[in-house]
């Protein structure tokens, strides 16, 4: 009976501290609010490397003097780019010195959109796309065989810290559906890049999955050999003529 | 807001409409979610009002607002309700609607906050719109046809209604703002009486705001009312929005206390129980509660409020609509300090004994015993000192009394040695705490109004986001919630201004409204004089003194100040503490005890056992200003007064009252016996002190005084207040200010 409790304690303790408690609604990566670790915490130095200080100069260069706070998207998806795929509570503070204005202003932004993440993702971010479309086609078969393959769960990083899996609201590409996207932060923000995996199926994406650990780059798009992009399979099948005008009703008749 | 009213018009017509009703929805087998019947069939209930029923007769503006119209030409006229309003340009339908008398139930409009428009609410139906309209975002319109009271407006309300309460815990019977919720209220005004929600709750994890806030967040329905008033009136960016969808929750993000000095109007403007006062948590009901409309006496503001009892017990204070003065906000000091009443009162007149410990005695033998001192020491060897929670009527009776006994050393605390009462503009805030929101430069010398006067503070932070007022501080290096340009830190910088050669000097001289604010903590200085005179000479040679504008002020400290200054309470000489025999503190504490000679008979009357007891001989009780009747003197000399909310502790007695008592004791009667015959001495010497709630602006202004010539003292300005939580005797006494300051004040 005590062992019981003291083993329920100790789950209810390690939920607390875990280091990406999954709150059951969220759709980002992480909880509304900040819980201070090693690599997270306000106190932690982040500053914009050499490089990145000219494109936050440049992002800057876009808008009014008096408007800088435009720039917090731009600049918090560059300092993503450069901590390898997440924001530290650091980043969002330096993003906020460099606009000028309150931190929580910041917050505010990052806390708002999905595809800013604040806990640690894979150097390989792999995004399911899981909504009806490709839910449909077996969005599901596929995150399931990426979790597997993986052995994560969703939103954990892999022990090698080169893969995490999430889920991602419509990708818009629908006609290829399922599809993944792959966020390759390995590079820095200088060989980010963001690609969508197109027609996959549980066994392309556990090849995909190696291919990256091996290093190499999987071909964007889709991933059925039979199709040019997002022709159908086969080549075309309609709209093989000239197109005709949609019917119309004889305005003169009326 | 009135919404009990709102509430009971709904329920008799609820009623009304469900007796007439009846009987033609028997057969209706449909279990409709729609609770007001007519909606149920739109199409019949359209036809059944097409004969015209009469109008009632306009229903008078909300709150009695009144339309102040700037330029008559942009009145526009629009129809609320089928009556027609005239409102100016710019007024949104939900004003025009109040102007119309129709209370709009709202959540996230406040009239001092910018518009969210994120409840919805506040919809009505406007004619020839394809949908109902967020009313306290959309500007009214010539002509507009403004609907609140139809199907549509009522299904629309009942709809945003049944999705506050999808997410909203059912806990009022545990929630502390139930009886005073507006979610409670509007949703028995406009609500469903069921809801179709059988999922799961939201829950989110609770914040910590520090020792004056207590969260329950689960209960927030987004309105953002508390993020608005943290940036835009209180001036820290510390709350926000996180988060998107239903996963949305207000917070800090980062652990982070709110370390406003207004944190505690968030409490007041949260619509529902989500942010409500931690030190009032679980003590009482709101309808349990005995309010009474006083003047708080921790500052020189002299805030409106309203002392809630139950019994013999202040259980809160909250703020009272001031538009003068306080507006609707009050500082975390004046709503949270009244737990020091209920803590180390005086309780029985007491005499220190041979063994150097008090004994309680009875009145008369203590009153005989200061008679007996009193006769044996030197008329000029007795000293009064008044504190500064004093009220007018007391610094009288005391003042009138010493005179009496032959001395003319009484002053009130705060003011300095040889403090200048004779000209009224040369101690008063003579712009007047509400046109300071029209200055568009302020020079501040030697006061940090954040922690001195909050309320004032509020003002010039109004000023300089309304109308980009620049702000000029002088003073030791502080934390004023607005952009300031420190110019410097001592009088050097003022004589620079003086003499022209300072930058800032003209961007005086170019403003239109300029106001100078002069901390009252320079009446401590020995170069006062000076210092004021190169003041006068900037407000001279800048312009600052015109007859539409007065722009040179003193920002007074304590709420005694402006009354004793009115009253004539100057010493005769500066050193008479240090040859004082006989020494009565009326509630003085700040006086410096180290200066009085150990031969001297102390004798200390007040409320509590503060600093000024450890010194004293005998010690009377008195009551505080939530047990007494007095007159208080705010900062812009608005007579104001305090009223009884709770009976006095123990055997206390009213202040003037002790002192009448001892006069007749010591064979000199004072001759007046109630509190209407000391009003009327009172009007012989500062008549106006008796002008209740009206500022009395000071008459000859202090250009016409001479100028002095002294050196100044090139010392920098010290900060007049060390710690805004603890000043007095009260908030000393607090436990809940005794936490904040450990907790908020950064170290």
């Amino acid at each position: 009976m005590f062992a019981r409790r003291a083993a329920q304690r100790l789950l209810e303790i390690r939920q607390v501290f875990r280091q990406s408690p999954q709150a059951s609604r969220s759709f980002s990566s992480a909880l509304n609010f900040h819980l201070d670790t090693p690599d997270n915490n306000p106190n932690n130095q982040w500053k914009f490397s050499e490089t990145n200080n000219q494109k936050v100069k440049e992002i800057l260069s876009f808008y009014p003097t008096n408007y800088k706070q435009s720039a917090v998207i731009p600049l918090l998806d560059l300092a993503q780019q450069q901590h390898g795929g997440w924001l530290p509570v650091s980043a969002m503070n330096e993003v906020a010195r460099i606009i000028e204005v309150a931190p929580i202003r910041v917050y505010e932004v990052a806390t708002f959109y999905s595809m800013f993440n604040r806990s640690k993702v894979g150097k390989y971010h792999l995004l399911v796309c899981g909504t009806t479309p490709c839910m449909i086609r077996g969005s599901r078969e596929i995150e399931e065989a990426l979790l597997n393959h993986l052995g994560v769960k969703r939103n954990e990083v892999t022990k090698d810290g080169l893969f995490s899996v999430g889920e991602m609201e419509c990708m818009g590409c629908c006609v290829n559906a399922p599809m993944i996207t792959i966020a390759d932060y390995s590079n820095g923000s200088e060989g980010y890049t963001y690609n969508y995996i197109e027609d996959v199926t549980p066994k392309r994406v556990v090849e995909i999955v190696e291919m990256l650990k091996r290093g190499e780059k999987p071909p964007p798009g889709t991933q059925n050999p039979n199709r040019f992009k997002c022709a159908p399979e086969g080549g075309h099948k309609t709209l093989l003529g000239e197109p005709k005008p949609p019917p119309c009703r004889d305005l003169d008749a009326c | 807001m009135g919404l009990g009213s709102l509430t009971s018009r709904a329920m008799i017509r609820r009623a009304s409409t469900i007796l007439n009703t009846t009987r033609s929805h028997n057969f209706s087998l449909v279990r409709s979610i729609v609770s007001t019947p007519e909606l149920k069939n739109t199409a019949s209930a359209a036809a059944e009002a097409t004969p015209d029923p009469p109008l009632p007769p306009p229903r008078p503006p909300v709150n009695n607002a009144r339309v102040h119209f700037p330029n008559p030409e942009d009145a526009i006229e629009v129809f609320v309700d089928g009556y027609s309003v005239k409102v100016p340009k710019g007024f949104t339908v939900l004003q025009a609607c109040e102007v119309a008398g129709v209370d709009i139930p709202r959540f996230c409009y406040h009239s001092r906050l910018s518009i969210a428009g994120n409840c919805r609410m506040c919809l009505v139906e406007v004619e020839k719109s394809p949908k109902p309209v967020a009313s306290c975002a959309m500007p009214a319109l010539p002509g507009m046809k403004i609907k609140t009271d139809t199907p549509i407006a009522k299904k629309a309300r009942e709809g945003v209604m049944e999705f506050l309460l999808m997410n909203h815990p059912l806990d009022c019977p545990i929630c502390d703002q139930g009886g005073e919720c507006d979610l409670q209220d509007q949703s028995m005004a406009f609500g469903s009486d069921r809801g179709r929600f059988t999922e799961m709750k939201r829950s989110v994890v609770d914040k910590n705001l520090g020792p004056l806030v207590k969260t329950v967040m689960t209960r927030c329905i987004q309105c953002t009312r508390c993020v608005r008033f943290a940036s835009e009136v209180a001036g820290v960016e510390d709350l926000g929005i996180l988060g998107r969808g239903s996963g949305e929750e207000i917070g800090t993000y980062v652990e982070q206390l709110m370390t406003s000095e207004l944190s505690g109007n968030v409490i007041d403007i949260c619509p529902v129980g989500a942010l409500t006062s931690k030190p009032f948590a679980f003590k009482a009901r709101n309808w349990e509660l005995k309010g009474t409309e006083s003047i708080d006496v921790t500052d020189a503001v002299g805030s409106n409020i309203r002392i809630d009892s139950r019994g013999p017990e202040v259980m809160r204070i909250t703020p009272r609509l001031n538009e003068d003065v306080n507006e609707e906000w009050i500082s975390d000091k004046t709503r949270f300090c009244y737990d020091g009443l209920k803590r180390q009162r005086l309780n029985d007149p007491m005499i220190r004994g041979s063994d150097g410990r008090f004994k309680a005695v009875s009145w008369r033998d203590a009153l005989d015993v200061i008679a007996e001192v009193m006769h044996k020491v030197k008329p000029e060897e007795i000293v009064g000192v008044a504190g500064k929670l004093s009220d007018a009527e007391s610094m009288m009776a005391l003042k009138d009394f010493l005179n009496k006994m032959g001395s003319n050393n009484i002053w009130c605390e705060g003011n300095g040695g040889q403090p200048q009462a004779d000209l009224r503009s040369g101690y008063l805030l003579n712009t007047g705490i509400a046109d300071l929101e029209t200055a568009d430069v302020f020079l501040l010398i030697g006061t940090q109004p954040r922690v001195e006067a909050a309320m004032v503070n509020a003002r010039i932070r109004k000023a300089v986001r309304s109308n980009h007022a620049k702000v000029g501080y002088i003073g030791p290096a502080t934390d004023l919630n607005y952009d300031y340009e420190h110019l410097g830190t001592g009088p050097q910088t003022l004589q620079e201004i003086a003499e022209g050669t300072h930058s800032f000097f003209s961007a005086i001289k170019n403003a239109k409204n300029p106001a100078i604010v002069v901390g009252a903590g320079l009446f401590e200085r020995e170069d006062k004089d000076a210092i004021l005179s190169i003041v006068e000479t900037i407000a001279k040679s800048a312009n600052v003194i015109r007859p539409d504008w007065n722009g040179l002020n003193v920002l007074l400290l304590n709420a005694a100040q402006a009354a004793s200054l009115d009253l004539g309470l100057v010493p005769e000489s500066d050193k008479s503490i240090e040859s004082a025999k006989f020494l009565y503190l009326m509630g003085a504490d700040d006086v410096n005890m180290d200066k009085v000679p150990s031969d001297a008979f102390v004798v200390y009357q007040g409320h509590h056992g503060d600093q000024g007891v450890y010194r004293a001989n005998v010690i009377l009780p008195a009551s505080a200003f939530s047990e007494k009747e007095g007159t208080y003197a705010n900062t812009e000399g608005r007579a104001q007064q305090t009223v009884p909310a709770v009976p006095t502790v123990g055997d206390a007695r009213d202040d003037w009252k002790i002192i009448r008592a001892l006069s007749e004791t010591a064979g000199v009667n004072l001759p007046y016996d109630s509190l209407i015959d000391v009003r009327e001495r009172i009007r012989t010497v500062a008549p106006n002190l008796l002008s209740m709630d009206e500022r009395e602006p000071a008459t000859f202004s202090t250009l016409i005084k001479p100028e002095i010539k002294k050196e100044i003292n090139p010392v920098p300005f010290k900060p007049s207040i060390e710690n805004f939580y603890m000043t007095d005797s009260i908030t000393r006494a607090s436990k809940i200010m005794a936490q904040c300051s450990s907790q908020l004040l950064k170290k």
